[in-house]
C-alpha cells in the first residue's frame, strides 16, 4: 500500500518529454481520479476533507482553505451562480513556481477546479492569467478544450449532473491584481485597487456572487487530498505543515531551480543540496525566504524549517517558497532599491503611506546607493516603514513591500552607513571591473534608470 | 468648464470612419460580450484585442470602442492607462521586454538591458527611428533560475548574455 502512496504528488506526472500536458498522459497516470472520487461524496464531505487535511493557501499568506471554503453561502437558496478563481497572476518578485505548475501539469489544475466545483456548487471557473505567461496560457487553453472534448467540462459532466465550465482571462500586468479583491475588481472591467473588506469574496465577490480565489498550487493539492485522504497529506510535511510545497531558489547558487520537498524542510537543505550551494567565489550574506516581499534572514537561520509558522517567529514570512540569495557581492542597498522601485511603481495609488511612501524611500535608497546619503536618512527609512506597516495601509501591498527593507536596515545597517561615510557604493567599485571569473556579466547596482542619466 | 463646442468634437472624431471597428474587431467583441456576465467584465480583453490588430490603444481606438460598446470612454482608458501591457503609444514591430526583476539584477540583469539600450540606441520606454524595436523593460518574468532573461515577440529567452544579443537582434530584423 505503501508505494503507491506518492511522496511527490504535485510533480510526479512530470516528464521532460511533451506528454506529461497531454490529457490522455495525465489519466493513464492517474489524473482525474481525485475528481472521480469527489463526484461520489457529499459537499459536507468534501468539506470536511478539506479542513482536516491542514492544507494552507500557497499563495503566499497561508491561510487556512477549508476554514476559507467554509464561508462559502451553501444550500438551494444560497446565491448563485457561485464562482472559482484561480489566481495565476505570480508577479511576486523571485517567484516562479505556479507558472512551471501551469506549464507542466495544466489538468491538475483543472482537477483542482473540478474538485471546487464539486463541493461547492460553483458554475463558473477561472484562471486569471499573468498576461506574459504565453506558453501557460497555450498549454491552459488546449487543456480547456480536451476536458470539453472528453465531457469533463460543460453540462452533466461525466453523467454526474454536475454543470461546470472554466474560462481563461489573461490579465495586462499589475501586481496588485494578484491581491484577490483587486483581481476581482479587474475582472469587472475596474481599475484593480483592492476592496474593502468585508463582505469577504467568499459572500459577495465576482459581480456580487460568492467567490473563492486560491493559488495555483493551493488547487493543485486538491485532486491528491481527495485521492489519497487527509491523514496521508498531513503525514507529508515534517512538522506541522501539512503536505509539500515547491520550493525555489534562485541568485548565486549553482543549480537554481525548483523542487518539491515536504514542508518543513530546514533551509540549508534546500539551499546546499538542492541547489548546489553557493558558486565559488560567493558566500550567502542573506536571502528572502519566499520571494520579494518577506523580510531579510541571515546565515544563522538556515537550520530552521521552511514551514509557515517557523519562519514566522523568525520574523519573516515562508511567502510563496521560493528563496532569494543576496550574495557578499551584491550591494544589498541596491538589492532593496530594486525590490523597493518595484513596488513603488506598482502600488495602485489608493492609500498615502505606499502611493507616496515607497517613492520617497526609492529616492532616499537612490541617494544613498550613488553615494549622496545622510546619517537622517537612515532614520526616514525606518520611519516610512513604520507607516506602511500592517493597519495603515489599505492592503498587504505596502507593508510586504517594506518588509526586506526593514530587515536590510537591521541585518545590514554597516553596508547602509559604509555608502554614507564613504559617500560611494563599496560594492559598485568592484564591479566596474567588469566580467567576473564566472563569466558573468557583473551588476552596477541596480535601477536600469540611473545609467540613462549617464 | 468644457464649452458646448468642446464637447461636441469628440464625437466628430468618433464618426471618422477609417477609425470605426473593423469587421473582425466587431465580431471580437461581440464574443467576448457574449461570454460575459456584465458589460464592463469585457474591456481589458476588448482593449488586448483592439491592440492586438492595431499595434497600439490610441486616443481614437478608445473612442471607437466606446461608441461601439457603449462602455464611457473614461472607463476604458482608467483600465488601459493602469496595465504594464496594454499600449497607449505606438510601439515598434518588436516590443523587447528585458526583466529587471531582483534575481535577473542578482546575476547580471541590469547588463543586459544597458546592453540593449547602447545597442538600439534607446531609453527604456522609447522606439528606434526605425520603428523596429521599443524597450520596455519588465518585473519579475517568473523564470528566475534562467536569469537574466528576456520576453520579446511572446517567447521567453533564457540565460541570456551580453554576447549574444547582437545575434538575437538581428534574427528579429529578418523576421520584421
Ligand atoms: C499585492 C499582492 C499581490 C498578490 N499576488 C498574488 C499572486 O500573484 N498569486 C497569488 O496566488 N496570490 C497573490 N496574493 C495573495 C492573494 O491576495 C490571496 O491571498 C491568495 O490568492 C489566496 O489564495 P491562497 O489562499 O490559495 O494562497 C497577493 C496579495 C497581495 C497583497
Ligand atoms: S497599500 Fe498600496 S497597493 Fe494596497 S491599496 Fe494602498 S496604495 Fe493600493
Ligand atoms: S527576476 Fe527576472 S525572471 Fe524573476
Amino acid at each position: 500500500m505503501n508505494q503507491t502512496l506518492p511522496h511527490n504528488p504535485l510533480t510526479r506526472f512530470i516528464t521532460d518529454d511533451e506528454s506529461c500536458w497531454s490529457i490522455e498522459q495525465y489519466q493513464n497516470q492517474g489524473g482525474y481520479q481525485g475528481f472521480r472520487k469527489s463526484l461520489t461524496l457529499s459537499q459536507e464531505q468534501l468539506l470536511d476533507t478539506l479542513k482536516e487535511s491542514n492544507l494552507r493557501g500557497r499563495g503566499g499568506a497561508g491561510f487556512p482553505t477549508g476554514l476559507k471554503w467554509s464561508f462559502v453561502p451553501r444550500g438551494d437558496d444560497a446565491p448563485s451562480p457561485r464562482y472559482l478563481i484561480v489566481n495565476a497572476d505570480e508577479m511576486e518578485p523571485g517567484t516562479f513556481k505556479d507558472r512551471m505548475l501551469m506549464e507542466k501539469t495544466p489538468h491538475q489544475i483543472i482537477e483542482g477546479l473540478l474538485i471546487g466545483a464539486q463541493t461547492l456548487g460553483a458554475s463558473i471557473g477561472y484562471i486569471f492569467l499573468r498576461g506574459d505567461y504565453y506558453l501557460a496560457e497555450k498549454r491552459l487553453t488546449k487543456a480547456l478544450q480536451e476536458c470539453r472534448d472528453a465531457n469533463l467540462l460543460g453540462e452533466n459532466i461525466l453523467g454526474s449532473g454536475l454543470d461546470f465550465d472554466i474560462h481563461l482571462h489573461t490579465s495586462a500586468g499589475r501586481y496588485i491584481c494578484g491581491e484577490e479583491t483587486a483581481l476581482i475588481n479587474s475582472m469587472e472591467g475596474k481599475r484593480a485597487n483592492p476592496r474593502a473588506k468585508p463582505p469577504f469574496p467568499q459572500v459577495a465577490g465576482l459581480w456580487g456572487k460568492p467567490t473563492i480565489v486560491n493559488n495555483v498550487e493551493t488547487f493543485c493539492n486538491l485532486p491528491h487530498i481527495i485521492h489519497f485522504g487527509p491523514q496521508w497529506f498531513k503525514d507529508l510535511g515534517l512538522n506541522d505543515d501539512a503536505g509539500t510545497k515547491i520550493f525555489g531558489v534562485s541568485g548565486r547558487v549553482n543549480h537554481p531551480g525548483l523542487w518539491e520537498l515536504p514542508m518543513g524542510t530546514p533551509i540549508r537543505d534546500i539551499i546546499e543540496q538542492h541547489a548546489g550551494g553557493m558558486r565559488d567565489g560567493y558566500t550567502l550574506k542573506g536571502f528572502l525566504p519566499g520571494g520579494g516581499s518577506t523580510d531579510f534572514l541571515v546565515a544563522e537561520h538556515l537550520d530552521i524549517p521552511m514551514d509557515y509558522d517557523t519562519i514566522s517567529k523568525q520574523g519573516s514570512r515562508m511567502g510563496t517558497g521560493t528563496i532569494i540569495i543576496l550574495d557578499d557581492r551584491y550591494c544589498p542597498v541596491a538589492m532593496v532599491l530594486n525590490l523597493i522601485k518595484f513596488f513603488a511603481q506598482e502600488s495602485c495609488g489608493w492609500c498615502t503611506p505606499c502611493r507616496d511612501g515607497l517613492p520617497w524611500a526609492q529616492v532616499l535608497l537612490e541617494k544613498i546607493e550613488h553615494g549622496e546619503g545622510e546619517p537622517e536618512d537612515i532614520n526616514q527609512l525606518e520611519e516610512l516603514c513604520r507607516f506602511a506597516a500592517p493597519g495603515n495601509t489599505f492592503c498587504a501591498l505596502a507593508p510586504g513591500a517594506v518588509e526586506p527593507l526593514q530587515s536590510a536596515l537591521k541585518y545590514f545597517r554597516e553596508d547602509f552607513e559604509a555608502h554614507i561615510n564613504q559617500a560611494c557604493c563599496p560594492f559598485h567599485d568592484k564591479k566596474r571591473q567588469g566580467i567576473d571569473e564566472t563569466g558573468t556579466p557583473c551588476i552596477k547596482g541596480s535601477g536600469g534608470d540611473k545609467y540613462e542619466q549617464l | 468648464m468644457a464649452t458646448k463646442e468642446q464637447q461636441t468634437i469628440p464625437v466628430s472624431v468618433i464618426e471618422t470612419p477609417d477609425i470605426s471597428l473593423s469587421s473582425k474587431e466587431q465580431q471580437g467583441i461581440d464574443e467576448l460580450i457574449s461570454h460575459s456576465p456584465q458589460l464592463a467584465g469585457i474591456t481589458i480583453d476588448a482593449l488586448k484585442l483592439i491592440q492586438a490588430e492595431r499595434g497600439w490603444v490610441s486616443d481614437a481606438s478608445l473612442h471607437a470602442l466606446s461608441l461601439y460598446t457603449q462602455i464611457p470612454v473614461a472607463d476604458l482608458d482608467s483600465v488601459a492607462t493602469f496595465y504594464n501591457l496594454i499600449f497607449r503609444q505606438p510601439v515598434g514591430k518588436v516590443v523587447l521586454h528585458p526583466c529587471d526583476g531582483i534575481s535577473c539584477d542578482l546575476m547580471g540583469g541590469e547588463h543586459i538591458r544597458q546592453c540593449l539600450k547602447q545597442q538600439l540606441n534607446i531609453t527604456a520606454g522609447e522606439t528606434t527611428p526605425d520603428n523596429r524595436f521599443t524597450l520596455i523593460p519588465l518585473p519579475c518574468l517568473g523564470a528566475c533560475d534562467k536569469a537574466p532573461v528576456m520576453i520579446a515577440n511572446k517567447q521567453l529567452f533564457e540565460n541570456v548574455t551580453t554576447d549574444e544579443l547582437p545575434k538575437l537582434l538581428s534574427t528579429f530584423n529578418e523576421v520584421s
